[in-house]
Parts: C-alpha cells; structure tokens; sequence
C-alpha cells in the first residue's frame, strides 16, 4: 500500500469462531500481496463504523491472506463481528515495530501470552514452527481465563506434538473435565526451561500480566533488556501524527507496539496516566 | 533409584542449604505415591506432613457451598505442597487431590519442627524458603482475582 492513510478494500475469505467473544478475519490480501513483521498491527475499518488497531495473528510466510483475531469490545470490532465471507473491510498497514526475531536467533524463547495477547504472538509461533534449530528452547507460556476461551487450541497442539515449541496453558478458573493447570500464567514460569543470560522473552496479554510476567523472568534472572512487550493504546493515526497513542517519549503505533521493558517499565504503574 | 537424600539435594527449593541440613530434613522424609482422586489433605485436618512434588499433579481445592469444589490452582512437578504444619493450629487450610499419579517426597512436620526449634538456624533458613513460596503463592492469587483478561482487543 502506497498511501498509508487510504484503506485498501479487502474481501473477507473466511470468518472463524475461536471462542464467545473471539473471531478471527481472514482476508484477500491487497493487491494479492501482503507482508508484515510479527508483531505489526493494521488499522481495520469497518463501514460506517469507524477504524480500530488490531494486530496481525496470520502466518507472515503466507503473503496471500491477511488474518486478524479480533475480540469484540466496542463498536468497531462489534461491526466487524457481523461481517462474513464476501464482506469489505478497510485495510491500513501494516504499522509499529515487530517482535524482535532476528535478536532471539539461536537463544532460548520465552513466549508469554494472556488472553487475546496470544493473537499478535502467533506470527512469532508461525516462524518457529517454520524454522527448526534456529531458536533454542523454545516455550509458549498461556493464561486464558477459562478453557473455552483457549484460543487457536487444535494449531498449539498440533505444533507442541511436532516439537516446535513447549506449550504450557494455565486457566483461572476452571470447568468441569478441566484436567490442566489452574492458576496465574506466571505460575507457569517454573515451567519454562531456559539459560537466563541467553534468553530473549516475548510478553503479550493486559498490562498487569505484563508487568508481573517480566518480574518473574527478572527473578529468574532474565535481563530486562533482553524482555520484550507489546503495547495496547489508543491508536488513531498509526504513524505518530495524531498523539492519541503516546506513553512518554513513545508512540505506540510508530515506536512501538512492540518494546524493551526498560522503555515502558515505568509507566506500567504510574497511576493517573 | 536415588535416595530422599539425594532427592532433596537436587531440590530447587533446598538449593544452598548446609549438607549436614538436608541430612537432618531426610530423616523425617518418606517417599508417596498418590493415584489419581486420592485426597491428599483434607481442609481442617490435621497438617502433619508437607510435600515435594517430584511427578504429577495436584489440585488445591475448596468446598464453596451451593458452587461447591472450586479449584483454586493446580501444583506440578517440583512444586511444594502445604505450610500449614508450621503455624498453629497445624490444620489444613485447603483440600489437596491428586489429579494423575503423583509421587512425592513426604516430610513429617511435627519431626521437622522439632529439629527446627532445636536449631533455630535450620529453622530459619527452612522460614526463608517458606516464606518466598508463600510470597509467590501469594503474588499469583492476586492477579488471578483481578479477572485481569476481561478487557483488551489487541
């Protein structure tokens, strides 16, 4: 796409269902090609709605298709969710800086994700699967709140038996028939096996899980630089124009979403901002 | 097959303690295992032992009345189960079941106890080891309360 702030008009090829409030959008890529980073986001328009930040979940090695996994909380992704196959949706990007891949070659990963912050990881776990032997252990750490809203459940299995990463998923609260782990997703640390000084994280899910998860990779002794979080704010523009989107110095539509701890460590807690 | 000793030794939750401390702990120690839905403590109970979980997993569970058993988390290899034998009135706070078969390393807590107030710094540094299990413990239940996946689109 040449004109960042003109939405190209994608055709949704197929809608699925991944749990109550999670859909994901599959869509013709513009012009019949789309590339992106991990970790990259698009602005999303539905018609007569209005636009929405949402985060590229496909596969970056199928150039053919563009997939969101959306979760349906306002009005925009509410719209999106009414819209099937053959349906039109506008599509700007892709925007932000990406996981940091090429830096976690021949380290240990360490993939932590909670809730819907697994949709924006999933491009990370396409290129681990596809590339064996180039990471070193590799580990996908998931908390959900219930098993029902485990999302992508057949794809983590089906990667986690070819041996393409360790899956470990823990619920909050659990159903009948649950035989799984119960409790907060860094309990699932321990769980993790991985060299602390050659250990890159990638941490994705409500700021809280956030914050508490590269704590205990910290404790762990994982250094803070090497812990990497993707940020959700209120993106407008998506290049840094508009400013709806700023946390300090940073916009996260145009520095980030993806960044080092450090950078936004401080602003995890800051109360009033 | 190695001995509790040994076992004990390789322990995370043990590691820098005085070699002539695990030797003490492994006197009051005995190897379990656990079949599946066998009820491991019971709340209110006498909290006689605790547990080094080497294999399996366990549910920590409550009676919630009209919604009755809750579980509250899951325990798994190497995990420590139970600190209610070091606190009057030494009574299990919740229900412990094993989920698959578990093998444990079992302590007996009033023998640990006893060597402990005989040599405050075993007791002491077994405290430190408690405590920040404890902390974990509780570090994890409170982000678990915040119900924190509810919002967000990403």
């Amino acid at each position: 796409m040449t004109d960042w702030s003109i939405p190209a008009m994608c055709t949704i090829e197929s809608v699925s269902r991944d749990s109550a409030d999670v859909f994901t959008l599959n869509l013709s890529a513009p012009d019949g090609e789309f590339s992106f980073a991990p970790g990259q986001f698009n602005m999303l328009y539905a018609p007569n709605a209005g636009e929405s930040a949402i985060s590229i979940s496909g596969d970056p090695g199928d150039p053919s298709r563009v997939v969101h996994t959306i979760r349906t909380l306002g009005n925009v992704t509410g719209c999106l969710d009414t819209l099937g196959p053959g349906d039109r949706v506008g599509v700007r990007g892709p925007f932000g800086a990406g996981w940091p891949i090429k830096l976690a070659h021949a380290r240990d990963l360490v993939i932590m994700a909670g809730g819907i912050g697994l949709a924006p990881l999933m491009p990370v776990l396409h290129t681990v699967a596809a590339s064996p032997g180039a990471f070193g252990r590799v580990t996908l750490l998931y908390g959900v709140r219930s098993p029902g809203d485990i999302l992508f459940q057949d794809q983590l299995l089906d990667w986690n038996a070819a041996g393409a990463f360790r899956l470990e998923v823990t619920v909050d609260a659990v159903d009948d028939g649950w035989q799984g782990d119960v409790g907060a997703v860094t309990n699932l640390i321990p769980k993790a096996r991985f060299r602390p000084g050659e250990t890159t994280a990638l941490i994705c899910g409500p700021e809280i899980m956030m914050r508490y998860s590269a704590l205990g990779l910290i404790e762990r002794g994982v250094p803070p630089a090497d812990i990497h979080v993707s940020m959700e704010r209120n993106m407008q523009c998506a290049t840094g124009l508009c400013g709806h989107c700023q946390i300090g110095p940073h916009f996260v539509c145009k520095d980030g979403p993806v960044f080092p701890y450090p950078a936004v460590s401080t602003y995890f807690a800051l109360r009033e901002f | 097959m190695k001995d509790i000793r040994a076992e004990l030794a390789e322990h995370p939750f043990f590691a820098g303690l005085a070699e002539d401390y695990l030797d003490t702990i492994a006197g009051c120690g005995k190897n379990d295992i656990f079949t599946p839905g066998t009820e491991i403590a019971r709340e209110g109970t006498s909290a006689d032992y605790f547990y080094l979980i080497r294999k399996g997993r366990v549910a920590i569970e409550t009676y919630a009345g009209p919604r009755g058993i809750v579980r509250l988390q899951t325990l798994d290899d190497g995990d420590i189960l139970g600190w209610s034998w070091l606190f009057p009135p030494y009574l299990w706070n919740f229900d412990a079941r094993a989920l698959q078969d578990v093998r444990t390393i079992t302590l007996d807590g009033a023998c640990l106890r006893g060597k402990c107030d005989a040599d405050p710094a075993l007791g002491y540094a077994l405290m430190k080891r408690f405590a920040r299990i404890m902390s974990e413990r509780l570090r994890a239940a409170r982000i678990q309360l915040l119900d924190i996946y509810s919002g967000g689109t990403q």
